[in-house]
């Protein structure tokens, strides 16, 4: 099976990123193949199911709306729990597309063109499921045009309060999605211009249309290649810093406030690093599957996997080092609401979370010190899969705990889900996965245009025979 | 005088509420009704959540909020005269205030009540009346809800059937008239202080000679009679002076809370506790008690004792104080306790106190007399006054009338209140006996259970509706004056009883008019309106103190007398917190608002020590099944540390089967296992039924975790160390980042808790309640942890896990200066004033619910469903206009009453532009608070009771170390324990 | 080889048709020391080099995008000064009016989302996009100036076009299908 294959073909030096006698138009094809072909059953048979899993969402967010807040398990003093949980574990799962993007282009790292395309797909995809979470938590989401953005409320004439980290968070996730879009989008004209070729070619009227319009256009002169290189390089630079600013905003959101267990300084990197962590670990889920699924082993190559098992296992240490500063932290403060909290997030009645997320978080990673297994399928896209779970225990344990049991012992609470809480989630999945499903379909999922530019310019010979027809 | 607007005058008592009542009917049953409770309740939301949920909250939001289709509300008929000034100069929207009286158990309290545009919407106290003094419990201020409730009796029904008025004289009248002597003629009352309802009895009486007139409530002072009937050979009423006392020993006496028909021993007990200065001294509280109440709260020395085993305490004291030994044999393990309290008492011989509680036999109180008299207490600290001719004990008096029902004497019974079927002794099966009776009439508020057996159920006016009087304990004479007209086809007790038996008066207002208009003196007319103005008749003459001396002989007579202690475990019957004794059963409020002691809300439970516990193998939660003599009732354990060992407690009013939409089927019914042998403790059994029943509790955890959240310490270490409290935690320099806002200019509001007096009864949280539209959640929501009680009772335990001492802590917004919500409001929807008020603007809030997270005091309350939806006319009603509604999804949260605070600085703005004075805003938990331990007040005005108070040694803040600066601060617990036995 | 040669004014120029990146750079730089300058090339993929072959000036998006991002910069912090302590000044948990600490969160955020803006739209400026018809589409094999083929053209605007001569130029610099195009 083709796997076998790589692994003869692999270099453990210096591998090459793309595998196989492919040239300039045999990557075209395999990429442009994916979505010109007959639409397979298998797909359609998928897309139904995420597609009604994305219909629960819907008739939850319905339920939630007519009834209230109250049909989820929040209460006083937990006044934040599965909502805010999931929205940071999903705005964390978005970091990886701007990031491998982004960083990796700034630094070179060609291995990044293979996966960015797809990554960024699921930061937009990821950053819509979180979006849900802030517009819905408050019950009555009809209320947000109010604070989202900065107009005044014809009522009351009254302004946002830009002290508030919320509001911060508005500008910081509503920024990072449209410039995501943006990073996206120019990335994809290129290719689209190349879909919109080959689809005159085959003359296939509507997909020229479609990839006509979407692309804008796009020659590939000289001239635009010019700007066009410079406008992605700028975006590449304002991304990365943006990329960080998101989830230290999102950390400030706890970090600012005096509730022990969430006033902590080292918030914004634990945060960035556990998002970059999550974020891998959800890009290793879905390239697994999809090269697996579309047949992409020779562009998405163990190199690119085993590059992200090393992530992984640094960014997972990085986080482990995190939870171990903040009990060192909590005990060396001497503040007994410090100390009792950390204790109560080990020992309390919520012990059962913790220990799942220090686990699945510090420990599962350490199994990519070895090569066998940062090269086994299986065992890393189980990983990639426990690493999720761990990090949404992560962001649960540091919301639900902190609250359940503060200052005065006399208010103190504990916070049980509802099937609602359980169904919503399950639908954001359902959501996040129909869109990427539907990417896939419809869109390249791999940068033609850049992964021809970091191929050996030689192949190109094998290619004389095409200018004939 | 006040006349009365005509227009509201005109309308009928009987169209009006017939055509509403009908329209409800028909509502009630259309499927359209139904469709509508479930599609808008807000319980429809936790369907998925919970399906039980649904069906309680219903019941309650119906309850609280009343039916659809009531129309205006209206004036009474009679001229009533505000405690302000008069309809003439009446300014539309501006409430006025009316004083009128509450009576539990006979007694009367004063009260005011705040009326808008006609409609009563709380209940204070009454500061002219010397059992009230401007406070009003947490049950008087809740009966305002009972006006309001949708499940009343309404209107005469006959087996069943809705009849008129006209329809019952039409039989009553020749009926009545064919009863000659009346040899089988029964009135079954309420007792009543009443003397109006009195006079209209006696000529009852006079008219049917053979007739026999019995009194019953389910919780009476009949043994203390009893134990003066002993001791000195009269049935004689105590009266205590709490205030004079500089020790005192309770044996099984919860005078600060159930076992006070008024507030006064609270009144004066907390102003012999409070301390305002390092000189100050504070009286001493020793308590025997089987399970925890609000007084064992308090107490500097707590034993904990069977019921049983109290007598033996007793004894034990009088033997140690050198009185006759009446304990032949028996023995108590307390023997060094009760030395050091004996010890005590002597050395404050004069100026002590021993009391007993109405669950104690009457040999006991008989014995507390001559321990008092030993004590030489008798006239200082004690006084006794004569009751009512022809006293006998009110159980003496059931079972006989169940003797003659049994034996078929009864041809007519009159049932004048209260509900005998659900409150009577079980052995009594009052139920089977009155169906036999021919004619059984019952005059009733609630449509109950006794309700269900009898011919004619006939509709009783709520005390707010109908003119009446009571006698305050001192024999105060205190005028009820109506507040609106009944809502429903309501009589009072005297109006029927004038109707039965053709007395010279027939409307009540005359009834009540014509008793003492005579006995006015001076100008008539004038004394009257004053007398209706300030609430008490002041000319009358009060119940004068009997000098007797008790009987020794007798008394250990009788206590050699006394039943011994049966084997097994006891059980004990309470009065409960929330119902009483069933009266409160379908009042909201009272359901929610959590026990003192277990925090429990929307149930009884069998409290049990936790050794006890350990024996039976029970923990909290397990349902038990708990059998005395031959009857048997399930109930739930809830482990009560500090109750006694192999002990008990259950309280009443719970497991109600026909009183409404809230209380049916709320906890469980006490008084099936209370029998005659057994009425207030017996012994009993316990045994496991394997079922667990969820408890809902407002609070979950109960230890203080050593954190310097309520600072306490001894009276002596006050003494030395004044200011302990603000070293109780260090407090580092603190600074901001920013040059910080300065609030000196204006009023700057700021609130003192003193928790040495407060005794944690609920009335502030009920007053909070009323004044602040804060809506009923139910026992689910409260289970998810989401009451929304904006002032809260947090109760801790102290040392010993088996013997705790316990404090209160009343938590309410301490509004921050640098309010740690407020910047964390993406919408500025919380805010400062200029003022220091740290306020909602509820319609910008949006419902983040980050402010509640990043409150350290979680005093924030959330809307998480519309508990306020679809509130009808008659719910508006009990609603106070000033505040405004919450919708869902909205934060709410104390405010000090800025509404009051608004509405004193308009007054002041009128009355030429003066600042609002000292006292002049009083925010509903410090007005209705009965220890007076709430003061709210300007701190910018060093002249001002705040200001003093902020600066005594005592006065901290909690978690002030976060740099919150709140502007409520606290001053801290004390306690005076006994040396010897520290 | 069939060179069509069009007598027709309305010309847009000569496109060679080249295998790979460095015949293409080939190509171009023969065309420069014949003396063209007006031409252009359509790649699948950014060629390296090529800017300076054809002698291309840098691209001015930067300043673009230093401009939008001022903006953002500036507008941020007015907007948070102006509401906060003009336009409805509130006490907010005893702090002042405002505040420059919590201002930066949001001032750089509308950098950044300014910045973004001006570069996507800058750059669709300066490539003139979208334009859905040029006149390169009419080269007939032009489908695999996106795929695998590097063109070149050679624009009649230019002082030395000249049908044959150019399109023997580019015959000669290896092109594998030379071809006039209609403007």
């Amino acid at each position: 099976m083709a796997d076998l294959a790589l692994q003869q073909q692999l270099d453990p030096v210096n591998p090459p990123l793309v595998l196989g006698e492919r040239d300039y138009h045999g990557i075209t094809k395999d990429v442009a193949q994916i979505g010109e072909g007959k639409t397979p059953k298998q797909w359609y048979i998928a897309i139904g199911i995420t597609a009604s899993i994305t219909g629960i969402l819907g008739l939850m967010l319905l339920y939630l709306v007519v009834n209230g807040i109250g049909v989820w398990g929040n209460n006083s003093p937990v006044g934040w729990a599965w909502d805010i949980t999931n929205f940071v574990f999903w705005i964390g799962i978005g970091h990886a597309g701007t990031l491998i993007s982004a960083i990796l282009f700034l630094f070179r790292q060609k291995w990044r063109t293979s996966i960015n395309r797809a990554a960024e797909a699921m930061t937009l995809f990821a950053v819509a499921c979180a979006a849900i979470y802030p517009l819905f938590h408050t019950g009555r989401p009809w209320r947000a045009v109010y604070w989202l953005f900065p107009f005044p409320n014809p009522a009351l004439d009254m302004w946002q309060n830009f002290r508030s980290p919320l509001m911060w968070d508005v500008f910081a996730v509503s920024t990072y999605g449209t410039v995501s879009a943006l990073f996206w989008f120019v990335g994809l004209i290129p290719d689209l211009a190349t879909l919109r070729d080959r689809a005159i070619a085959n003359n296939d009227k509507l997909r020229s249309y479609i990839f006509g319009t979407l692309s804008l256009g796009w020659r590939g002169s000289a001239k635009a290649w010019k700007h066009y290189e410079l406008a992605y390089m700028i975006l590449a630079g304002l991304s990365t810093p943006l990329v960080l600013s998101v989830h230290t905003i999102v950390s400030f959101d706890f970090a600012t406030s005096i509730l022990p267990g969430w006033h902590t300084t080292i918030f914004p990197p634990y945060f960035v690093a556990g998002a970059i962590f999550s974020g891998f670990a959800m890009v290793m889920t879905l390239m697994v599957i999809s090269r697996w699924a579309l047949n992409l082993q020779h562009l998405i190559t163990m190199k690119h996997l085993e590059n992200m098992n090393k992530i992984m296992l640094a960014t997972g240490t990085v986080v482990g080092y995190a939870y171990a500063t903040e009990m060192f932290i909590a005990y060396y403060s001497g503040n007994m609401y410090e100390r009792f909290a950390f204790y109560n997030r080990a020992f309390g009645p919520y012990w059962w979370a913790y220990w799942t997320m220090v686990s699945c978080n510090v420990l599962v990673p350490q199994i990519f010190w070895f090569k066998k297994l940062r090269l086994n399928i299986p065992v890393m896209f189980v990983a990639s899969l426990l690493i999720n779970v761990g990090m949404w225990f992560e962001r649960f344990v540091i919301i639900a705990t902190s609250l359940h049991r503060d200052y005065l012992p006399g208010s103190w609470g504990y916070f049980r889900p509802t099937p609602v809480d359980m169904l919503t989630f399950f639908g954001t999945f359902g959501l996040f996965l129909t869109l990427f499903l539907a990417f896939v379909r419809f869109l390249p999922m791999i940068a033609i245009s850049e992964v021809k530019g970091i191929m050996p310019h030689g192949k190109a010979h094998a290619a004389h025979s095409e200018v004939a027809h | 005088m006040s006349s009365v607007d005509p227009t509201l005058v005109q309308l009928s008592p009987n169209s009006e509420p017939r055509k509403y009542w009908r329209s409800l009917d028909e509502l009630a049953n259309t499927p359209k009704f139904r469709d509508w409770l479930h599609r808008e309740f807000p319980e429809s939301a936790s369907e998925l959540v919970d399906d039980k949920s649904r069906r309680t909250m219903l019941k309650l939001m119906a309850a609280s909020f009343g039916l659809a289709g009531l129309t205006a509300c209206r004036r009474p008929e009679q001229k009533i005269l505000p405690q302000s000034k008069g309809i003439e100069d009446y300014i539309p929207g501006k409430p006025q205030f009316y004083a009128t009286a509450y009576t539990q158990g006979g007694v009367a309290s004063g009260l005011l009540v705040e009326c808008h545009d006609g409609r009563p919407t709380k209940i204070e106290g009454n500061p002219r009346h010397g059992y009230s003094l401007g406070s009003a419990s947490a049950f008087a201020q809740a009966s305002l809800l009972n006006l309001y409730d949708p499940d009343r009796a309404k209107y005469p029904m006959k087996e069943g059937v809705r009849m008129k008025w006209d329809d019952f004289t039409v039989f009553a009248q020749p009926h009545f008239a064919g009863l000659g002597q009346g040899q089988d003629l029964r009135f079954l009352v309420e007792p009543s202080s009443s003397p109006s309802l009195a006079a209209v009895k006696q000529h009852a009486l006079s008219k049917y000679p053979g007739a026999k007139w019995i009194e019953y409530e389910p919780l009476n002072r009949d043994e203390a009679i009893a134990g003066a009937q002993i001791a000195f050979g009269q049935p004689l009423e105590v009266h205590h002076q709490f205030e004079k006392a500089e020790v005192i020993l309770s044996l099984d006496f919860d005078f600060l809370g159930l076992d006070s028909p008024t507030i006064l021993p609270v009144k004066q007990f907390s102003n012999a506790r409070r301390v305002e200065s390092k000189e100050d001294h504070m009286s001493r509280l020793y308590v025997v008690e089987p399970s925890y109440t609000v007084t064992g709260g308090m107490a500097d020395h707590r034993l904990r004792s069977r019921a049983a085993d109290v007598r033996t305490v007793a004894a034990e004291l009088l033997k140690q104080l050198g009185g006759l030994t009446v304990l032949n044999g028996a023995t108590t393990p307390h023997g060094r306790w009760i030395a050091a309290a004996a010890k005590d008492l002597k050395a404050h011989a004069g100026k002590s106190l021993v009391v007993a509680g109405p669950r104690q036999p009457a040999a006991v109180h008989a014995l507390v007399a001559l321990i008092n008299q030993q004590l030489g207490n008798l006239g200082q600290t004690v006084t006794y006054t004569k009751v009512a001719d022809g006293w006998r004990p009110q159980l003496e008096q059931l079972k006989e009338l169940a003797a003659d029902l049994a034996a078929g004497r009864v041809k007519t019974l009159v049932i004048l209140g209260g509900n005998p079927v659900y409150t009577a002794p079980t052995d009594l099966a009052l139920a089977d006996k009155f169906k036999q009776v021919p004619v059984s009439i019952l005059l009733s508020e609630q449509d109950n259970e006794t309700a269900a057996v009898v011919k004619w159920a006939l509709p009783e006016t709520h005390y707010l509706e109908t003119w009446g009087d009571a006698l305050a304990a001192d024999g105060t004479p205190t005028v009820q004056q109506p507040m609106i007209e009944p809502l429903y086809e309501g009589k009072s007790k005297s109006e029927l009883l004038a109707l039965l038996t053709g007395y010279k008066d027939k409307r009540p207002y005359d009834i009540v008019r014509n008793q003492w208009f005579a006995s006015l003196p001076g100008d008539k007319e004038k004394a009257w309106r004053k007398a209706l103005h300030d609430g008490i008749v002041e000319s009358a003459p009060k119940a004068a103190p009997v000098s007797a001396t008790p009987n020794a002989q007798k008394v250990s007579e009788a206590f050699a007398a006394l039943k011994p202690a049966g084997q097994g475990t006891e059980v004990n019957f309470f009065a409960s917190a929330g119902a009483y004794d069933g009266r409160f059963s379908n009042n909201a409020w009272m359901q929610e608002a959590p026990e003192p002691m277990t925090k429990l809300t929307w149930d009884n439970a069998a409290l049990l020590s936790p050794a006890t516990a350990k024996q039976l193998g029970v923990e909290s939660g397990d349902l038990l099944e708990i059998a005395v003599g031959g009857a048997k009732t399930p109930m739930p354990a809830l482990i009560q540390p500090g109750h006694a060992d192999n002990s008990i407690s259950i309280s009443l009013g719970y497991g109600r089967t026909r009183v409404g939409r809230v209380g049916n089927g709320v906890g469980h019914n006490a008084g099936a296992v209370r029998t005659s042998d057994a009425f207030w403790f017996g012994s009993g059994s316990v045994a496991k039924t394997g079922r667990k029943y969820p408890l809902s509790h407002t609070q979950e955890h109960f230890s203080m975790e050593g954190r310097p959240i309520v600072r306490e310490a001894t009276l002596e270490h006050f003494h030395h160390h004044p200011d302990f409290a603000k070293h109780a935690v260090h407090v580092p320099k603190l600074f901001s980042l920013y040059d910080e806002h300065t609030y000196e200019k204006g009023a700057q509001w700021g609130m003192v808790i003193d928790l040495n007096t407060c005794i944690g009864c609920n009335a502030c949280v009920v007053a909070c309640q009323s004044e602040n539209n804060i809506p009923v959640v139910g026992k689910d929501q409260v289970a998810r942890g989401r009451e929304m009680h904006w002032i809260r009772l947090d109760r801790y335990y102290s040392n010993d896990p088996n013997d705790p001492q316990v404090v209160t802590h009343p938590m309410a917004c301490q509004q921050c200066e640098s309010a740690p919500c407020e910047v964390v409001c993406p919408v500025a929807a919380t805010v400062h004033s200029p003022e220091g008020l740290n306020e909602m603007a509820y319609n910008r809030c949006v419902g983040t619910r980050y402010c509640a997270n990043n409150c350290p005091y979680k005093v924030r309350r959330f809307n998480f469903l519309e508990y306020h939806k679809d509130i009808t006319e008659v719910g508006k009603m009990a609603h106070n206009p000033d505040v405004s509604v919450r919708m869902r999804g909205v934060m709410e949260k104390c405010n000090y009453c800025v509404q009051r605070i608004q509405e004193a600085r308009i007054a002041a703005k009128a009355d030429g532009r003066r600042p609002i004075r000292d006292g002049e805003v009083k925010t509903a938990c410090m007005q209705t608070c009965p220890a007076d331990a709430i003061v709210f007040g300007n701190i910018n005005d060093p002249e001002s009771r705040i200001s003093k108070l902020r600066k005594q040694d005592a006065n901290y803040g909690v978690l002030e170390e976060l740099n919150t600066r709140p502007r409520t601060t606290y001053l801290a617990k004390l306690r005076n324990p006994n040396p010897e036995l520290a | 080889m069939s060179t069509a040669v069009v007598k027709d004014p309305q010309l847009y120029g000569v496109i060679g048709n080249f295998d790979s990146p460095d015949d293409l750079l080939d190509a171009v730089r023969a065309a420069r020391a014949e003396g063209y300058t007006k031409m252009d090339a359509f790649t699948p993929f950014p060629i390296h080099g090529i800017d300076e072959a054809m002698g291309e000036k840098r691209s001015p998006l930067g300043y673009i995008v230093l401009c939008c991002g001022s903006v953002g910069l500036l507008g941020a912090f007015l907007l948070q000064w102006w509401t906060g302590s003009v336009a409805y000044p509130l006490v907010i948990g005893g702090k002042p009016l405002f505040s420059v600490e919590p201002s930066i969160p949001i001032m750089f955020e509308l950098t950044v989302l300014l910045s973004a803006f001006g570069t996507v739209l800058g750059m669709f400026h300066l490539n003139r996009l979208p334009t859905f018809y040029h006149s390169a589409f009419n080269y007939s094999k032009f489908g695999g100036a996106t795929d695998d083929r590097f063109l070149l053209v050679i624009e009649r605007t230019d002082p030395l076009f000249h049908p044959e001569k150019t399109v023997a130029l580019l015959d000669s610099a290896g092109s594998r299908h030379t071809e006039l195009v209609e403007a």
